[in-house]
């Protein structure tokens, strides 16, 4: 007894860390401080910008209200800019994740070598987009591209007339659309997969039983059991794609004629490569209208889904 | 006549012997249960049946035919999974309705068969709900309205009651054989639960490591088994085996009792020796080993609860007996053997 009692009274700070209140702060504060600095403080930074005279040349701060937006708004460029983004983030997806879901669908097959094809179906993920984009601007070159030349090979091209895949506007806008869409094809089948394997066996052998064919099994029990994850990848390919300007940037540099210019590039263009910040701030800022209602409306289709 | 029946059925997988030779016929209207330990190749027979699994060799005979190249849905079956196997995002209606669909079965015929089939299992207040919003044994019987609506020669139940609680079991199980006995379908259940298997089963087979043991009423199989796996399988505790010449001698707990309380019929004595005494409510179990006899495990004794225990206690030791009907005989392999 005497023993216990000569034991100090231990300092109330030794079991500190077990204190949620205190931990918790303390561990989202690096998140916290992460989206104030690098998303808060410059998307307002942006507002402050879009509403002014400001460019590297005449670095004076002066307030012109809504002028840069009226003439944002008034430009064919940009104009033409919102409807290659919107046309490449939808092609984008829609190829991306169609081809994610066959490729899935074979992946899920027993077969000799699978483990092999999956670790290869990452790769456009694991190749550096600088390195990837060159290895496909040799594809679409004009006089090089393997394309043509196989398009040739089996006589589905004219050799006179040569396909000008990144010199022609149309041509090259299903370039980066492509381009992209083959980054996302990765991340499409991991998803897929995910979703295949998440499935509850019981379930699919009901459905077996229950007299379900290939088109039933699939369209009317899977997809719908795995729509929210769906959901998920569709959200965030939609977001990663709008904002994203590198295929675009390192395949065409917006061109030829700015015919593939996307928000993201052509902010780039005018509000860095060109010095007018104010003007690049306002083309930026329209992304977020766009992704606030897309996220929203995938959001809510969603929560409806939800089983 | 025979609803089901399989003819010497192998299963392989890589070098496991999943089925090793089983032949058993389920009857027209016949409660059969399939009873084994977990891994003994009980689910991957009815797999089978049902078409989920091909044979390695062998035959399935549904309604007198051979079903062996049929697919699930050709073969007249219905099957009821473990966790049910309902489709999450489809209403209670149209989970019932959707082999029906599958069929091209006419509109008003799928109303009128969903709606006798939720009618009788009670479901039909729950018709627009999901299966995330039903408790288990609404599921339950959600699933059983699925597999009622195909009209099926047999239905096959793969452990249904396991996901219940064991209170929610009890009463499931009375209405499952009730409504069995109603619809007097053929029924093939899967189950490890020996108290399932006795409580339900017109017949049970006890399969143990891809081998069929015994096939027989619960009253044979328990009172008779045909050899050492099933003796011990059933019962809690299970069958008292002790050494004798060259096989064993086996009797229920229930049967070792004092001898003072068995009175006329001819008996053997066994001296007891206790070691450990349970009380259960409605019954003590006894735990001992009787002296001179090598026992394959500890001798369990089971007294009803009230029947006085006159003084048996830890380490005391006391003349039982069992009465000679009550005896029964192994070989050296674990057979049934007839009296010496």
């Amino acid at each position: 007894m005497t023993a216990i009692t000569a034991v100090a009274p231990r300092p109330k700070s030794r079991f500190l860390l077990d204190r949620p209140e205190l931990v918790g702060p303390l561990f989202i504060a690096p998140a916290i401080l992460y989206v104030l600095v690098l998303v808060a403080l410059p998307f307002f930074l942006a507002l402050y910008y879009s509403v002014s005279a400001y460019t590297i040349f005449d670095p004076n701060y002066r307030y012109v209200g809504l002028k840069n937006f009226t003439d944002v708004i008034e430009s064919d460029i940009f104009r033409r800019t919102l409807i290659n983004t919107l046309v490449f983030t939808i092609g984008a997806q829609v190829i991306g994740l169609l081809l994610g879901k066959f490729a899935a669908m074979l992946l899920m097959q027993d077969f000799p070598g699978r483990g092999i094809a999956r670790a290869l179906v990452v790769l456009p993920w694991a190749v550096p987009v600088s390195l990837a984009t060159l290895a496909w601007q040799w594809m679409f070159d004009s006089l090089y591209s393997v394309i043509n030349w196989t398009l040739v090979a089996v006589g589905l091209l004219d050799p006179v007339h040569r396909l000008q895949w990144l010199g022609q506007q149309d041509l090259a806008m299903i370039a980066v659309t492509v381009v992209h869409a083959w980054r996302l094809f990765p991340f499409g089948v991991v998803i897929f997969i995910a979703g295949f394997t998440s499935v509850p066996q019981d379930i699919l052998d009901a459905a077996t039983v229950d007299g379900a064919g290939f088109w039933r099994r699939n369209y009317q029990i899977i997809l719908p059991i795995i729509a929210p994850i769906i959901m998920i990848a569709l959200i965030f390919g939609t977001v990663f794609t709008f904002t994203d300007l590198s295929v675009v940037y390192l395949l065409t540099k917006g061109g030829p004629i700015n015919g593939t210019q996307v928000l993201g590039s052509l902010a780039f263009q005018v509000g860095i490569l060109s010095g007018d910040v104010a003007h690049g701030a306002v083309i930026c800022l329209f992304l977020f209208p766009f992704l606030l209602v897309a996220v929203i409306v995938l959001l809510r289709a969603l929560r409806r889904r939800e089983i | 006549m025979a609803a089901v029946s399989t003819r010497e059925i192998r299963k392989q997988f890589a070098d496991v012997h999943a089925i090793d030779g089983i032949s058993l016929v389920a009857r027209d209207g016949e409660f059969m249960v399939l009873l084994g330990p977990s891994g003994c190749g009980k689910t991957t027979l009815l797999r089978i049946i049902a078409g989920l699994e091909k044979p390695t060799s062998g035959e399935v005979l549904i309604d007198g035919e051979v079903v062996n190249e049929m697919p699930p849905r050709a073969r007249g079956i219905a099957m009821v999974f473990q966790s049910y196997g309902l489709y999450p995002h489809l209403t209670v209606w149209n989970n019932i309705a959707f082999p029906l669909r599958t069929q091209g079965t006419p509109r008003e015929e799928i109303k009128r068969k969903v709606e006798w089939a939720a009618g009788l299992l009670g479901i039909d207040h729950l018709a627009q709900r999901r299966p995330r919003q039903l408790s288990g044994g609404e599921r339950q019987r959600v699933a059983l309205a699925r597999a009622l609506v195909r009209d099926p020669t047999v239905f096959l139940l793969d452990e249904p009651l396991s996901n219940l609680d064991a209170k929610l079991r009890a009463s499931a199980r009375s209405e499952l054989k009730a409504f069995q006995q109603k619809v007097r379908t053929a029924t093939i259940y899967v189950t490890h639960d020996q108290v399932e298997a006795m409580g339900m089963g017109d017949r049970i087979a006890v399969i143990d490591r891809g081998r069929l043991r015994q096939v027989g009423t619960p009253t044979e199989i328990y009172e008779h088994p045909a050899d050492e796996f099933v003796a011990t399988f059933l019962g809690t505790p299970p069958m008292n085996l002790i050494e004798r010449d060259g096989g064993s001698l086996g009797f229920r707990p229930e049967n070792f009792l004092p001898k003072d309380l068995l009175n006329g019929a001819p008996v053997v004595e066994f001296p007891f020796r206790v070691a450990r005494v349970e009380y259960l409510g409605s019954e003590h179990i006894l735990y001992g080993a009787l002296d001179g006899r090598a026992a394959k495990r500890e001798v369990t004794a089971k007294l009803p609860a009230h029947a006085t225990l006159g003084g048996i206690a830890p380490g005391v030791e006391r003349v039982f007996a069992v009465r000679e009907t009550e005896l029964r005989y192994f070989d050296r392999d674990g057979r049934k053997a007839q009296h010496p």
